[in-house]
């Protein structure tokens, strides 16, 4: 008789070996998972190794108080020794002001500070269409940066009161009636206009009563025309207007009650206050003008497709710079004689201009990528062609063109820098050869180009995420 | 008895113009014309006008006088005795060759580094990413006119380089035949000790010999082309393929070394003689920093470019190619890859296009190329901006239409062939 053995109960798991759990595994599986991998790690690690060692010395011994590039270097001299390099920081800190104001008045600086905390109210309900508590929080931290902004360049002043009040008003706002930060949106363009120029409020006011005449006229030929005719007759009057009548009722309102802030010229803007309000304008004008040029690009009017093609193609097949120059050099020619023209304004409509047609192809590949049935339908309900666009079409066209769009924006400030080529003081060339040609700061490269490039890096990679962020929100479709 | 399949025939009124889709068209076509008619008009009679008030005509014979400017670096013939349209060639030919490396060295970086971010390496995928990242988010002005500033301001000057008693403050690299001065890098040049003669054909000299070792190179590649689609055909046959790589390697490389080694070809290394270096291609530092930075940027474009179109194969493919037992290399090779490049190329010409035009970023760092010499130094002596902006955009325009022509045409090539 054999003695039955039974297991009554499992076998514990063992555990596993060494070389597969934690840190190891994790090493042998991402970093050594054959030859060909461990070799390219070494030599990661290699150069990595290489890049800290010689930029590490450099950065710690940065001296951040100096008033010259001499000092600077003797003071490194001095605390690590005669052969160690070290970064120069003491001339950002005493030229950053150029670096973000160019030549703005620094009494002024208030303006272009309360415009851009402004700027961001105004985005928020753009950014996050019905998010209440991101606008908010958006609202809130962008109020009291632009405080403490204020604070640094003013000390506590009336308009850092009055901040105080304007951005706890509009965070209120935002968290009660988020809708109604969309007036901000709109006024935004006129009220930066005059925080950032001057001169008299009614000259923004009356700009402004143009746009209403427009939807006016709209609103009442628009029901028996057609919205095309509403809104090309609305245009005509808006420009007869401004061509003829702003300026008398703008004078006239300023004759009974004067309210005006310095006028500060163009050729004072420079730095990343130029770049800003170069770039924010061309994107703001350029995104629906390059709509309306693919809408054109696809149409069915023979003679509008062509035109357009023609224009996108041209503004696609020359260099921004070319068109800079144009700007600066040709347009004395094409207008009146004897016309006078800001520089600033110039370069704005030709960059709008460029970034349109890249913004038009961009729009016209959401348009292309949309099934035809999406047309058809819509054609089906009875929809004419601006509604079924506006309520059909475009929503899910732009939603597949958001990473175009964002990169086009992306490049469009990047490009801001090209204008130190026509004579503004952009940040990376204008500003930085001023500072450069300083006997006190002369031989001095890196340092400016870090601090200018850093700045830049954080805006586009800001904007880049933005769109990650957005496509992630909009994504309907479960892959 | 008739059917009721006329249509009731309507009166044309006016109204119809705009109510009616039909004639709505029309109108709307008719009154763009009429507005687009009159803008040029507009246009053209002001810069009439201007043109009138400075006492200026447009005319395009300047382009023949002498352009009294030199030109260090010029691919065809150049004095200062030539004419501007000898200049504007010589700008041409300098952009063009930024553009042709730039899209040539940006693509093989820029497909590395794509490829790389994809690696299973944690590492070097982090690092990659960072290097995207880092150039993609900062304007490429910024990168040309940094590699500018650290050339010229951190290397040694010329004369650091004299050997005095056996030593030298600085000293030349790559078994001393490189030197890296603050005034730009001198390289070796080839030279020819049995050149083939030079033919004047309508006032230009053509260099025979380069032409000789293009048309060599050119057929090689052809032959060599015949000799694997045959060995596609004798696979596809017998199912078996015949060896070939010596026989590619003989035909590539063979028939242009015996040319170069009959024509005697030797290298002149630059040498420091008296004051300056003596010998060699002295390569002016705007070229270099503008070719770096472009192939930097363009790298990084590029490899998002490249991950996107490797990322949009579907995992499926890869999973069937491993199932019929590819190995990874041969995956990537034979079945993602190919794939992928029909969702790259268009894209990647976009990509060349805006590298072509950016070259003429060189103005941050007085690169001679076809804004500097035609829309530069040319329009500043002859005062004609319109002349000169006119031709110079139209130039660009050339160059971009023939480039995405020809890379439209290679797309429609690989394009997957359907219904």
């Amino acid at each position: 008789m054999s003695l039955l053995y039974i297991r009554k109960d499992m076998l514990g798991p063992s555990a596993p070996p060494a070389s597969q759990t934690g840190a190891i595994r994790w090493l042998r599986e991402n970093l050594f998972s054959g030859p060909v991998n461990s070799i390219l790690t070494l030599l990661a690690i290699y150069v990595l190794y290489a890049l800290i060692s010689l930029s590490w010395p450099w950065l710690a011994n940065g001296v951040w108080t100096a008033s010259s590039l001499q000092e600077c270097r003797s003071i490194v001299a001095a605390s690590a020794g005669p052969d160690a390099g070290g970064a120069c920081w003491a001339m950002i800190h005493e030229r950053w002001h150029q670096f973000i104001f160019g030549f703005y008045p620094p009494d002024l600086w208030w303006r272009p500070i309360l415009a851009f905390g402004l700027l961001f109210v105004a985005l928020a309900p753009v950014l996050y269409a019905d998010n209440k508590s991101a606008m908010s929080k958006l609202c809130g931290l962008i109020g009291v940066l632009a405080v403490l902004c204020l604070i640094g360049a003013d000390g506590f002043s009336f308009h850092t009161v009055l901040a105080i009040a304007l951005f706890a008003g509009l965070t209120a706002f935002a968290a009660t009636k988020p809708r109604a930060l969309l007036t901000v949106t709109i006024l935004f363009p006129f009220i930066a206009l005059w925080l950032l120029w001057g001169g008299s409020i009614w000259g923004p006011i009356t700009a402004l009563l143009g746009f209403m005449v427009m939807a006016m006229i709209y609103s009442l030929i628009a029901p028996k025309l057609g919205p095309v005719m509403g809104a090309s007759l609305g245009f005509i009057a808006a420009c007869l207007w401004w061509l003829f009548l702003q300026s008398y009722v703008s004078e006239a309102w300023q004759a009974l009650l004067p309210l005006e802030l310095t006028y500060v010229t163009s050729d004072k803007f420079g730095g990343f206050l130029l770049a800003f309000v170069i770039g924010v304008a061309s994107i703001s004008i350029s995104l629906p003008l390059g709509i309306l040029l693919a809408l054109g690009r696809r149409s069915d009017m023979m003679l509008i497709k062509t035109l357009s093609v023609g224009f996108i193609e041209f503004v696609r097949g020359v260099p921004l710079i070319t068109m800079l120059f144009t700007a600066s050099l040709l347009l004395q020619y094409f207008l009146p004689p004897q016309t006078k023209f800001d520089l600033i304004l110039r370069v704005v409509i030709l960059v709008t201009i460029f970034s349109a047609a890249y913004n038009a192809e961009v729009v016209r590949g959401g348009l292309a990528a949309l099934p035809r049935g999406q047309y058809e339908a819509a054609d089906a309900l009875g929809l004419d062609y601006w509604q079924a666009q506006r309520l059909i079409i475009m929503p899910q066209a732009l939603k597949i063109s958001i990473p175009g769009i964002v990169s086009t924006f992306i490049g469009l400030f990047k490009d801001t820098t090209l204008v130190s080529f026509v004579g503004l003081a952009d940040p990376l060339r204008g500003i930085t050869t001023i500072v450069r040609a300083d006997i006190n700061w002369k031989g001095i490269y890196w340092e400016p180009y870090i601090f200018v490039g850093g700045i830049f890096f954080i805006v586009c990679f800001g904007m880049s995420r933005y769109s990650m962020y957005l496509e992630n929100k909009l994504k309907t479709d479960h892959r | 008895m008739t059917l009721a399949t006329e249509p009731p025939k309507a009166n044309f009124r006016l109204g119809m113009l705009i109510y009616d889709t039909r004639y709505r068209s029309y109108t709307i076509q008719i009154i763009v014309l009429i507005l687009f008619l009159l803008g040029v008009a507009w246009l053209a009679n002001n810069t009439i006008e201007n043109l009138a008030a400075k006492d200026k005509d447009i005319n395009f014979g300047f382009l023949w006088n002498r352009a009294g400017y030199d030109i260090d670096q010029h691919l065809v013939p150049y004095t200062n005795d030539s004419t501007h349209f000898q200049a504007l060639l010589v700008g041409l030919c300098n952009t063009l060759l930024v553009a042709v490396i730039g899209c040539f060295l940006s693509t093989i970086l820029g497909v590395t580094i794509g490829v790389l971010r994809l690696s299973k390496n944690w590492l070097l995928s982090r690092m990659m990413t960072v290097y995207i990242e880092l150039f993609r988010n900062v304007p490429v002005v910024l990168w040309i006119i940094l590699v500018y500033a650290v050339l010229s301001e951190t290397r040694p000057e010329p004369k650091d380089f004299k050997i005095v008693d056996g030593t030298s403050k600085a000293s030349m690299i790559l078994n001393d035949s490189f030197a890296i001065t603050n005034r730009g890098t001198n390289v070796p040049s080839p030279l020819l000790e049995h050149p083939l003669p030079r033919i004047e054909l309508g006032g230009y000299s053509l260099n025979l010999s380069v032409l000789a070792c293009i048309f060599v190179v050119a057929a090689s590649i052809w032959i060599n082309r015949i000799l694997r689609r045959r060995a596609a055909a004798t696979q596809e046959a017998t199912g078996i393929r015949p060896t070939t790589w010596w026989k590619s390697l003989l035909i590539l490389f063979v028939p242009i070394i015996a040319l170069l080694f009959a024509m005697g070809l030797h290298w002149d290394y630059p040498a420091f003689k008296g004051f300056n270096f003596k010998g060699g291609l002295n390569v002016a530092h705007a070229f270099t920093a503008l070719t770096v930075a472009l192939t930097l940027y363009y790298a990084s474009v590029i490899a998002e470019t490249v991950r996107a179109g490797i990322q949009a194969i579907s995992k499926g493919q890869s999973e069937a190619a491993a199932a019929l037992g590819l190995r990874p290399g041969r995956t990537m090779n034979l079945v993602i890859l190919p794939q992928a490049l029909r969702v790259i190329i268009p894209p990647l010409i976009s990509q060349y296009l805006s590298l072509t035009k950016d070259t003429s970023l060189g103005l941050a760092v007085s690169y001679l190329d076809l804004r500097g010499t035609l829309g530069g130094i040319t329009l500043n002596q002859t005062g004609r901006e319109l002349e000169c902006m006119t031709l110079m955009m139209l130039i660009y325009l050339i160059i971009s239409l023939i480039i995405s022509s020809v890379m439209n045409a290679y797309n429609a090539s690989v394009k997957l062939k359907e219904r």
